[in-house]
């Protein structure tokens, strides 16, 4: 078990996708970590030393915005764009598509399960 | 797509020269626009400016957040009234 970057705690996985579970480091991201360290990609976590380990956390304290920090910065952009009253600020705030994408029909990733309005639900019930 | 960086930003000429000559005079007032598509240059910084929205000019005041936007992300041109009931309708056509 090895401590990176705070709370993550990757298991008995190759090196490369192991530190894929740390939020903000995606699989090129992970190669590109272990390549500057010089570790081999293909060996089990539990298998490192531990001067391998304080390595990779300098590697990625020092190069990358990770976990928490990486959340915050997120969510203050997008609450820099509501604060300034945007559009797109308005768009985050009810939950909508913020690039321009239709909403007639799809959108259900920012708007959430279906909700059924007005008759529609109804017409279900009477018939079966 | 993005804009190419060789251009530059698109900044409406002529609303810049009217912020320019308030700046060198050092006076504040109102400009009315109908220029949305212009960013926001650092030169707005501090001034009212009243986007047009297709129906009325919106005064909107620019901070230093705002530059590097376009004019007309913060002059919304659509109303949202909720969906469904007596009241939506009592209200759809005020403003």
């Amino acid at each position: 078990m090895a401590r990176i970057a705070g709370v993550d705690i990757p298991n008995n996985k190759r090196l490369d996708v192991a530190l894929t579970y740390i939020y903000g480091i995606g699989f090129t991201s992970s190669k590109r970590i272990i390549e500057a360290v010089g570790i081999d990609p293909s060996i089990k976590v539990h298998e490192l030393t531990d001067a391998d380990i304080s390595r990779l956390r300098q590697e990625i304290d020092a190069n990358y915005t990770v976990e928490g920090s990486l959340r915050a910065e997120r969510a203050g952009n997008i609450k820099r764009l509501i604060e300034i009253g945007s559009y797109r600020g308005m768009r985050h705030k009810i939950g909508l598509p913020v690039r321009g994408q239709r909403t007639r029909t799809n959108a259900r990733t920012r708007k959430g399960p279906k909700r059924t309005v007005g008759l529609g639900k109804k017409k279900v019930g009477k018939k079966g | 797509m993005a804009r190419s960086l060789k251009k530059g930003p698109y900044i409406d000429e002529k609303l810049l020269e009217k912020i320019e000559a308030m700046n060198d005079r050092g006076e504040k007032k109102v400009v009315k626009t109908w220029a949305r598509r212009s960013t926001i240059a650092p030169e707005f910084v501090g001034h009212t400016i009243a986007i047009h929205n297709g129906h009325k000019f919106i005064p909107v005041y620019i901070s230093e957040n705002m530059v590097g936007h376009k004019l007309g992300e913060f002059a919304h041109t659509r109303i949202f009234r909720s969906h469904g009931g007596k009241k939506a309708k009592e209200t759809k056509r005020k403003d």
